[in-house]
């Protein structure tokens, strides 16, 4: 059981805490005990400071899985994404609460909060981060009898190369 | 520094080897080598061996000794040393095997590399191949190898236009070469409609697109090219051998679509040598997944970067032009043994500038390269080889 | 009282399924099942979400609505019946999530749909007796009925946090009490998958009596009748139990309207009131008198008897979105994914 190493990594999975080299002003994700942009690296030891993320960013690029990691069976396909922060530094993680033909390179994302993966029915559960579209999405339901909304059990659209 | 050359070559055959365990496929490969290199074992002054991930796949580390050790020469107490760089693995041991002959302290080694990926399921194959990546921030939140190479395709298509067919297009010219290749995986022919049409796996990449899993072992022996001609009529000198690596995560990377290990390590390989990419008439390069074999065709300097769809596409790099890209069949037609694939690399370039290709053979080929690949590009090995005089 | 609704956030998950679709797997007319309730849809959680995602959402809307530094928390309360853990509060994992660890106390609360009202008074309590800056409670659940059951067509997902404290308080809380009774209407034992119920006996003896027995006396002591206030929120476990306790007390629909969210998201249990809560102050302006009046199975019932106060027209509520957009928006499940999602397939785990 990994309880450890997960747990110690809470603050950045959990709160998107990250470092700001004070020399060059970089802001890295995760935290690094060492500047790679400074060119006199053993300078910045120690003038890294805790840096917290807003969690603000847009999709760079994106992937729908269909052979899933450990732990994310249930949630294929799901949408994998390198986000690009407000404040600099790229992330890897899912893109949640959206169909995937509604995922682009540049939408709008927020970090959420949400289970990564649990250790079996019996284990510790992994929490972290997720993005969600920051904008929105219009998917306004009828207020009575059967909802004329767009069903997420339909087979996944197959993405289309980009014209 | 005294000049490398590799006298000696050996493969198993590249598949789901069931009967095979990974101490019989170790040491047929090396045996093969060292008959082909007329070379005695108690002549042989160690071993380096490329093994990605046999801990997590057969439950058996420090697999150095043991090969040495059913391989008979357990008792000779030779150095014996494992090198892992996830899918670089075996190219990382020719370097390490390169390094020790061309220093001087030692005269004979073979470098071999070994895999056994199909004694686990495909699903704990792809787990634990992905751990080459950076598990803590990518793999924990989701991501796989294919995935991460399939964001580096969209954003390739996104910024080049790079297209769905283009991509496959490798994976078609793989299978039409390694349909030649006796040792290959697979030796059927595909089509692009059948490549697109294949399940998807992490889009745009689908089946068909990506490397199999496959058991194999390829080996290599390596010793100073002054004694070379005791050896073999046919030593193949290596010219240059680079080793450059990158951040782990893709998230870090500078270019998502460049691999800065690869354009780095090439360039250094052609001035160790003293080349331009235009003098490799050969190649053998990293086409774990479709993606890959564009954007390296582009960073090792073969391509203008963004170009590499377009003109894969013509079929220049298939046979009969300047360059020949993968006659193997490359990861995904002869197969994806990770550890195996750096050295059954430059195996085939071997027999490509000795002129023992057969109906695979590159016309006229006495410059070759090989390159290998480590997760999504941390580590990047070139090699070149070339035809000793 | 010195303590009052300083800031308040609302989550409920993007999925929805309609009672039609239940009751077209287990062969009755779900749609008349829908209508009998007065519940048009319900709302179901993503197979990564769970109470635990759910409170800790709502409160950081809550946090940064009311621009509150999560440092000077002094306590977090989370009440449910779907706790992802049994033993490891929720509480913990929502207070290192929203940055508040670790000087602060945490526990989580169970007292069936009424453990959020239950933890906002001790919330208030420990606000007021100066013992902490502000005080959370929150209130979710993500709770489940037996496949075929009546209570499947509307046990749904969703929660609100409240933050008390006595600064910039947008709602002032001019009194609150409760009413307690071991009344077995409905619980789950220990290991249980699902819960039981008393089917009729869950009406009168348990929920009607103790609401309207709570919502009596807190109007006796606040020396109020139904008219003197704008707006009134009760628990409601379905669409129709809340109209008919209402008007049973004299409330007229339009007080009832805003405090009415389980017709279009379900009865989200401990989360129900408060999500109630959470709409009417959406809706409302300064000056305004709410009540109040929760309850929980097992029984007990919370009454609160609120006023807005001047602050709510500055509270900002850009942040987050407001529970009528949960209301009006969502994705349709068909049964067999909403079974999936919900882990009522099984898997052939070990």
């Amino acid at each position: 059981m990994t309880i450890a190493r997960f747990w110690r990594e809470t603050p950045r999975r959990y709160n998107l805490g990250g470092s700001k080299c004070t020399n060059c002003g970089t802001v890295y994700f995760p935290p690094r005990a060492v500047c790679p942009e400074c060119p006199a690296h053993r300078q910045t030891i120690e003038k890294m400071v805790p840096f917290q993320l807003s969690g603000e960013g847009e999709v760079l690029s994106y992937t729908i899985v269909h052979e899933p990691a450990e732990g994310f069976e249930m949630q294929v396909p799901y949408v994998l994404a390198l986000v690009k922060t407000q404040e600099g530094p790229v992330l890897t993680g899912q893109v949640v609460d959206v169909s995937p033909e509604e995922v682009g390179i540049g939408l709008k994302v927020h970090a959420t909060f949400r289970k990564l993966r649990e250790e079996g029915r019996a284990g510790v559960i992994h929490y972290g981060y997720k993005f969600a579209p920051t904008e929105a999405p219009d998917t306004a339901m009828v207020p009575r009898g059967p909802a004329a909304v767009a069903r997420t059990d339909e087979a996944p659209v197959r993405d289309r190369a980009p014209a | 520094m005294r000049e490398v050359a590799i006298l000696g070559i050996g493969q198993t055959k590249f598949g789901e080897l069931w009967d095979r365990s990974f101490r019989e496929i170790g040491i047929e490969a090396g045996l093969h080598a060292l008959v082909d290199a007329k070379l005695s074992s108690t002549d042989l002054d160690g071993l380096y061996l490329g093994n990605m991930a046999s801990g997590s796949l057969i439950d058996q580390e420090h697999i150095a000794p043991l090969i040495l050790d059913y391989a008979g020469l357990g008792r000779h107490h030779l150095p014996a040393v494992r090198v892992e760089g996830g899918g670089a693995s075996g190219s990382l041991a020719l370097h390490q095997g390169y390094l020790a002959v061309a220093s001087g302290l030692y005269d004979y080694v073979v470098v071999g590399g070994a895999e056994k990926l199909t004694d686990v399921p495909d699903a704990d194959a792809t787990q634990i191949t992905s751990a080459t990546a950076d598990h803590e921030w990518e793999g924990v939140f989701g991501a796989t190898l294919p995935a991460l190479w399939a964001l580096v395709a969209r954003r390739h298509m996104h910024d080049y236009g790079t297209t769905r067919e283009q991509l496959a297009a490798v994976s078609v010219q793989d299978h039409r070469m390694g349909s030649k290749n006796p040792h290959a995986h697979f030796r059927n022919q595909l089509t692009i409609e059948q490549v697109i049409d294949a399940g998807p796996i992490a889009e745009p990449l689908g089946v068909l697109d990506c490397a199999p899993f496959s058991d194999g072992a390829a080996a290599v022996v390596l010793g100073p090219l002054d004694e070379a001609r005791q050896h073999t009529d046919t030593p193949i000198r290596i010219a240059a051998s680079q080793v450059a690596c990158d951040t782990m995560a893709l998230q870090h990377r500078k270019e998502l679509t460049k691999l800065e290990a690869t354009a780095i390590a090439s360039q250094r390989a052609f001035a160790q040598a003293h080349r331009d990419p235009k003098d490799v008439r050969v190649a053998e390069i990293h086409d774990a997944y479709t993606i890959g074999a564009l954007v390296s065709l582009e960073d090792l300097g073969f391509v203008e970067k963004g170009r590499a769809g377009p003109e894969f596409a013509t079929g220049r790099f298939g046979g009969g032009g300047p360059l020949t890209i993968n006659p193997s069949g490359g990861l995904k037609a002869q197969g994806r043994p990770f550890g195996a694939v750096g050295v059954v690399q430059a195996v085939e370039i071997v027999r490509q500038l000795r002129g023992e290709a057969k109906d695979r053979q590159v016309a006229g080929a006495t410059l070759g390269l090989t390159h290998d690949v480590g997760g999504t590009g941390a580590t990047s090995v070139v090699h070149l080889l070339e035809r000793a005089n | 009282m010195q303590a009052g609704i300083v800031s308040y956030g609302a989550y409920v998950p993007r999925y929805r399924i309609t009672p039609a679709e239940i009751g077209r797997v287990w062969g009755s007319d779900g749609e008349a099942m829908g209508q009998g309730l007065n519940v048009h849809r319900k709302s179901v959680p993503s197979p990564d979400e769970d109470t635990i995602t759910i409170s800790t959402e709502a409160l950081r809307t809550a946090l940064v609505r009311g621009a509150i530094d999560p440092q000077q928390i002094g306590a977090i309360y989370v009440g449910s019946e779907s706790h992802p853990y049994a033993v490891k509060p929720t509480a913990t994992v929502v207070a290192q999530a929203v940055g508040a660890t670790p000087n602060l106390t945490a526990a989580d609360f169970e007292f069936a749909c009424k453990a959020g009202t239950a933890a906002i008074q001790t919330c208030l309590g420990l606000v007021g007796a100066g013992m902490i800056r502000y005080g959370v409670a929150i209130g979710t659940d993500t709770s489940q009925g037996a496949p075929g059951d009546a209570l499947e067509y509307s046990a749904s997902a969703g929660g609100a946090a409240f933050v008390m404290g006595r600064d910039h308080i947008i709602c002032a809380v001019h009194h609150t009490l409760s009413y307690t009774t071991d009344t077995p209407d409905f619980w789950r034992r220990e290991g249980q998958r699902y819960p039981s119920h008393g089917g009729r006996f869950t009406g009168e003896p348990a929920y009607f009596r103790h609401v309207t027995e709570c919502a009596h006396r807190i109007m006796e002591v606040a020396g109020t009748e139904p008219k003197d206030y704008r707006y009134v929120v009760f628990h409601q476990p379905n669409g129709k139990f809340p109209q008919r306790v209402g008007k049973q007390l004299g409330f007229t629909d339009a007080q009832m309207k805003f405090g009415l969210v389980t017709p279009y998201i379900g009865n989200t249990y401990s989360g129900a009131a408060l999500l109630g809560l959470a709409n009417v102050l959406d809706h409302a302006g300064p000056h305004e008198r709410i009540l109040v009046v929760g309850y929980g199975s097992g029984a007990g019932s919370d009454a609160f008897d609120l006023e807005t106060t001047e602050e709510l027209a500055q509270y900002d509520r850009s942040f987050g979105r407001p529970v009528q957009y949960y209301l009006d928006h969502g994705v349709e499940l068909s049964y067999a994914v909403y079974a999936k999602y919900r882990g009522k397939i099984h898997m052939g785990e070990a």
